[in-house]
């Protein structure tokens, strides 16, 4: 239990945070306990061991035992038969998610190429990427915590690079770009529309967006605060 | 200049002043039947012969002098900008109350008394409306909506805690004894309290329009000062109410109903405007034949907001906003491009010029003896209260807040919250409102308001700029507008909403998406014509914007190499827009909706005051480049004339232009014409207007240094011309571009562009031009090449087409012609 001394001062206030979020949410009978395993968190510890690995994974993404304990919950729910693990048809079976016009590239992202099934780690992992960014961050020995901002420009970045070759091509701009604007142009816009927006972003003349070119591209937006939910805070 | 408006100002003035004194002298002391002899209007006056001309002053006096008012405010507004070292410490606002101050002056010693004076009535009816209408039509909804729980607590407990805090404290000190004995009593406390509560729109809006603070920053201040009219009604009417039932008779019954009655005005007054912003809509889904006097509906109807709210006595001001907002999202969309225009610009007229009338007048009222009762004590605590509490209430507040908030509101940031917090005319106006009768202490309450406003509005004003740049505020952020950027943005939003309906969360970004989601079904669906309806897209009109501002830049550039050029190669100009009409109608339905209706040369003076309306846009936001305003300026003042502008015959009702065959053929006679000449003096050898030239280098030279990727792009630069060039000068007939010689014109004069629109453009002479001097083109040009629809191309000859081939092969042929150049660097990797 030594990481708990460390994460400790961080779930105290955090408790507050949950008590909001639980008057928010929507399946509030669940989320009670959620709050009583905030507060009671340094005597019981009987709702910790249902989150396997549940300190590594507070260790390396930041998240309070309080807000893993509710991730937990939620993979819980959407592993509908309880094997474990979540296949793209969980994430579809989310109602809310059918109307999202990159809902495909959001559940891409937690399968990794070559990997079917996502566990909780992995699923986790990604949704670190929506914590806010803490400024006084001081973790030394993790090189890039995935809120950094790179960390979310990463993110973003491969929603759009589908083949993994560290450059958006054209077509995978458009690919984006149709399912955004869905009925609304005709290809002959979106085709003109996908090259300006490569031609903004281009500085080396490749035809094609790398990661530095999308961060320079977007330095003047706000990325920190656009890729972070208040949920994960 | 400066002093010519000074004089001008003083004739007027005493034009002003002069009669009115006398004619308010006749009307006090002189009877009625004397005016009427007097020679005045359709009076019974005996008349012993025929008049050739008669002094009829006062059958137009009131009118008149409203119109005279008018000018003067707006002169002192002239005289005031004229001096821009000025304006640079001091803002406009507190001027124009020192404006009105010698104004009122100069009346006070003609009258020695006080003739013109703000009325609640002129200021609540008349001036007030507009301003509000504006700044709730031109409101950043996006910014405002996510910040509309932070604003809803400032407008509403902030206000009450000023109102209570600042009525209590002083009724205490009187109890205390700091200001001798004065017949206050608790209500009138709170009264005055309540009055004093509210941050003003319209001073706010004046001051933080100059410090450009972060956007954040400035939708709470701005957005709690237009919110919490409504509190202030509320509060003003339930304390009047009290005072006038006496402290006995308030009971808690009372006390609630004064509860209920804030949610009702509040509410209601916000419901009523929205109504009325969804019939503004609703009516212009139908005023297409109409279209003179489409832009005007919004003026009327958000009027009758306005009034209709003050009839039922809900939040007049909260109304006119939020018919403001309304109107903003769904009438647009139904309104053609032009009418949007003009209610902008007639929305900034009407606003800019009632918000000059405000403040000259508050100055003016001051200077009158009858209404100032001094009492040290009384205005010291007022005005130390007002200020400490707004700072209290603002921590306390900003503090409940950022405990919820994503990201938290900076301590500077609140302090220039808190500092922000200026009163104005609509404490004044509420003050004057007052009754003596039930209040013995009226005028020392107003003038404690009106020393009030002076302080917040003058000395608050000339120090926040200060106070910002010490402070070192978060100030607004230069972003320019890119495709890729807005594309990033909607893909975030997808994003965020996305990860919380996985992670199971109803958040801000999942309501949003909600309300868009049924915004898009229904409002839309009843609010927004079917024809525009799907063209509304975000994304769309961004890359509407951005091609529109190529073209601009497109036309800049030519001209900037001298206008005698540009002017000799305007068969470029008409090619693009008969290119456009044939290829472009069925791909970009939204564009040729705006464009088909006119030709070329209209089209390109309707250009200017769009883009300088942007402009004045962006200057609220704090964003106005010099380099944009240069280049407009340029076109406004280069751009080729057509002479068939308006010839037309005079119509109410009809603006359109010239659509006859004559045009088209004068427009290739002309182009014709000046070609030859120029060909002429291009064989005389003519030297070409080399100072327009360096004028541009000297132009683009800063521009250059600031740019991040300096090397990358001069470097580039020889390569991308050359590039751009074979794409569009294909024309066989031209054997090497090196042939090209400033002042030469084209080549082959007796090519027609204009009867031939298939056919492809020649190389711009300024472009060779600028090959062959190596000007650097400024950064955006690089950055942002002009981009436009394919079939464009051959338009826009920076860009690089990936999929024409024959562009392709064109480089290659020339890329041999190059040699003697020297070799285009390659650009640097990356």
């Amino acid at each position: 239990m030594s990481s708990v001394g460390c994460s400790e001062p961080k779930v105290q206030p955090l408790c507050s945070n949950c008590s909001f979020d639980v008057a928010a949410g929507h399946l509030q009978g669940e989320r009670q306990s959620a709050v009583c395993f905030c507060r009671n968190m340094g005597s019981s510890s009987s709702d910790m061991k249902t989150v396997p690995n549940s300190q590594e994974l507070m260790e390396e993404t930041g998240f309070s035992a309080a807000h893993l304990f509710r991730l937990y919950e939620r993979f819980e729910f959407l592993d509908k038969d309880n094997k474990g693990h979540l296949r793209p048809e969980d994430f579809e079976a989310v109602q809310e998610l059918s109307t999202n016009p990159i809902r495909d590239r959001i559940i891409g992202s937690f399968f990794p190429p070559g990997q079917e099934t996502a566990d909780f780690p992995t699923f986790v992992r990604i949704l670190a990427h929506f914590r806010p960014t803490e400024k006084s961050r001081t973790r030394g020995d993790q090189p890039e915590p995935a809120n950094s901002s790179t960390g979310k420009l990463k993110f973003a970045f491969q929603l759009y690079d589908q083949d993994r070759d560290g450059k958006i091509s054209k077509d995978e701009l458009l690919q984006v770009l149709r399912a955004m604007l869905e009925m609304q142009v005709t290809e002959e816009q979106l085709q003109s529309m996908a090259e300006r927006a490569i031609q903004e972003a281009d500085l080396d003349k490749d035809k094609a967006i790398s990661f530095e070119e999308f961060r320079k591209t977007l330095e003047k937006v706000d990325t920190d605060q656009k890729m972070s939910s208040r949920f994960m805070k | 200049m400066a002093a010519a408006s000074a004089l001008l100002l003083c004739t007027l003035l005493m034009v002003s002043g002069g009669p009115s004194l006398a004619n308010v002298a006749t009307t006090t002391t002189v009877s009625p039947a004397e005016v009427s002899g007097n020679g005045t209007g359709h009076g019974a006056a005996q008349i012993t012969e025929l008049p050739i001309v008669t002094w009829k002053w006062h059958h137009v006096e009131a009118p008149y002098l409203v119109a005279l008012w008018v000018l003067v405010c707006w002169l002192c507004k002239l005289l005031i900008e004229a001096n821009h070292h000025v304006t640079e410490y001091i803002p406009e606002s507190a001027l124009l109350i020192c404006c009105g101050f010698i104004l009122g002056g100069m009346i006070w010693g003609a009258d020695k008394q006080q003739t013109f004076k703000l009325a609640p009535r002129t200021f609540f009816f008349f001036l007030l409306p507009q301003i509000i209408l504006d700044a709730g039509y031109s409101m950043p909804n996006k910014m405002f909506f996510t910040n509309l729980g932070g604003i809803l607590i400032h407008a509403i407990i902030g206000t009450c805690w000023n109102a209570a805090s600042v009525g209590l404290s002083l009724w205490g000190c009187n109890k205390g004894g700091a200001m001798g004995d004065t017949e206050i009593g608790l209500l009138q406390y709170l009264l005055f309290g309540s009055l004093l509560a509210a941050v003003d729109p319209v001073a706010v809006l004046a001051v933080f329009e100059q410090v450009h603070v972060n956007e954040v920053l400035f939708i709470m201040v701005f957005g709690e000062s237009l919110l919490n009219d409504g509190v202030t009604v509320v509060l003003f009417n339930v304390f009047d109410a009290f005072v006038t039932l006496g402290g006995a008779k308030v009971t808690a019954a009372e006390i609630v109903k004064g509860i209920i009655s804030f949610f009702v005005v509040a509410f209601g007054g916000s419901l009523l405007g929205f109504v009325f912003g969804l019939l503004i809509s609703l009516l212009s889904r139908c005023t297409k034949n109409i279209q003179i006097i489409e832009p005007g509906f919004i003026f009327v109807v958000g009027y009758l907001a306005y009034l209709t709210a003050e009839m039922l006595s809900l939040s007049s001001i909260l109304s006119i906003t939020f018919c403001g907002i309304c109107c903003q999202r769904y009438m647009n969309s139904n309104l053609n491009e032009e009418s949007v225009k003009t209610i902008k610009y007639a929305m900034k007229v009407f606003a800019n010029g009632s918000e000059t009338m405000i403040f000259v007048f508050l100055g003016i009222s001051a200077i009158d003896t009858t209404i100032w009762v001094w009492n040290t004590g009384f205005i010291l605590l007022t005005l130390l209260f007002i200020l400490i509490y707004r700072f209290m209430g603002v921590f306390f507040l900003t503090w409940f807040m950022n405990r919820t908030r994503l990201v938290p509101i900076s301590l500077i940031d609140q302090v220039i919250m808190s500092y922000g917090g200026l009163r104005g005319a609509v404490a004044y106006g509420l003050a004057v409102l007052l009754d003596e009768a039930k209040i013995k202490e009226k005028n020392l309450m107003l003038s404690t308001t009106l020393i009030v406003v002076y302080f917040t509005v003058i000395l608050q004003g000339i120090t926040m700029k200060p106070l910002v740049k010490w402070l070192k505020v978060k100030t607004a952020a230069q972003s320019e507008l890119t495709l890729i950027a807005k594309l990033q943005n909607r893909a975030f939003e997808h994003t965020l909403v996305a990860i919380e309906d996985i992670s199971g969360q109803i958040g801000h970004n999942y309501m949003r998406d909600k309300w868009f989601k049924f915004e898009e079904k229904y409002m839309t669906w009843f609010l927004v014509k079917a024809s525009v309806r799907k063209n509304q897209d975000r994304l769309n009109n961004v890359f509407h914007q951005l091609n529109l501002k190529d073209a601009m830049s497109y036309v800049d550039k030519g001209e900037r190499r001298g206008s005698l050029e540009f002017i000799r190669n305007e068969g470029a100009f008409i090619d693009f827009k008969k290119k456009f009409d044939e290829e472009m109608s069925e791909v970009m339905p939204d564009i040729m909706a705006n464009m088909s209706d006119d030709r070329a040369p209209p089209r390109r003076r309707d250009t200017v005051p769009s883009v300088s309306l942007e402009l004045h846009e962006q200057n609220l936001r704090g964003n106005r480049t010099a380099e944009d305003f240069n280049s407009h300026h340029l076109l406004q003042q280069h751009l080729y004339k057509s002479r068939n502008q308006h010839r037309h015959r005079y119509s109410r009702s009809h603006f359109d232009i010239n659509k006859d065959e004559d045009e088209v053929l004068e427009i290739f006679q002309r182009t014709m014409k000046s070609r030859l000449e120029s060909f002429k003096s291009g064989k005389m050898g003519v030297a070409p207007p080399k100072t327009i030239t360096k004028h541009s280098k000297k132009d683009q030279q800063p521009k250059m240094l600031n740019g991040k990727n300096k090397s990358y792009l001069s470097g580039d630069e020889d390569f991308e011309f050359s590039e751009g060039d074979s794409a569009s000068g294909y024309d066989p007939s031209v054997p090497s571009r090196l042939n090209y010689r400033p002042g030469a014109g084209i080549e082959n004069p007796a090519f027609m562009p204009d009867m031939d629109p298939s056919s492809a453009l020649h190389v711009p002479p300024w472009l060779a031009d600028m090959e062959l001097d190596s000007v650097a083109p400024s950064q955006r040009a690089q950055v942002q090449l002009p981009w436009t629809p394919r079939n464009l191309r051959h338009l826009s000859p920076f860009q690089t087409s990936t999929r024409s081939s024959d562009s392709f092969q064109l480089t290659d042929e020339h890329q041999g012609d190059q040699d003697d150049l020297p070799p285009p660097p390659t650009p640097p990797p990356h």
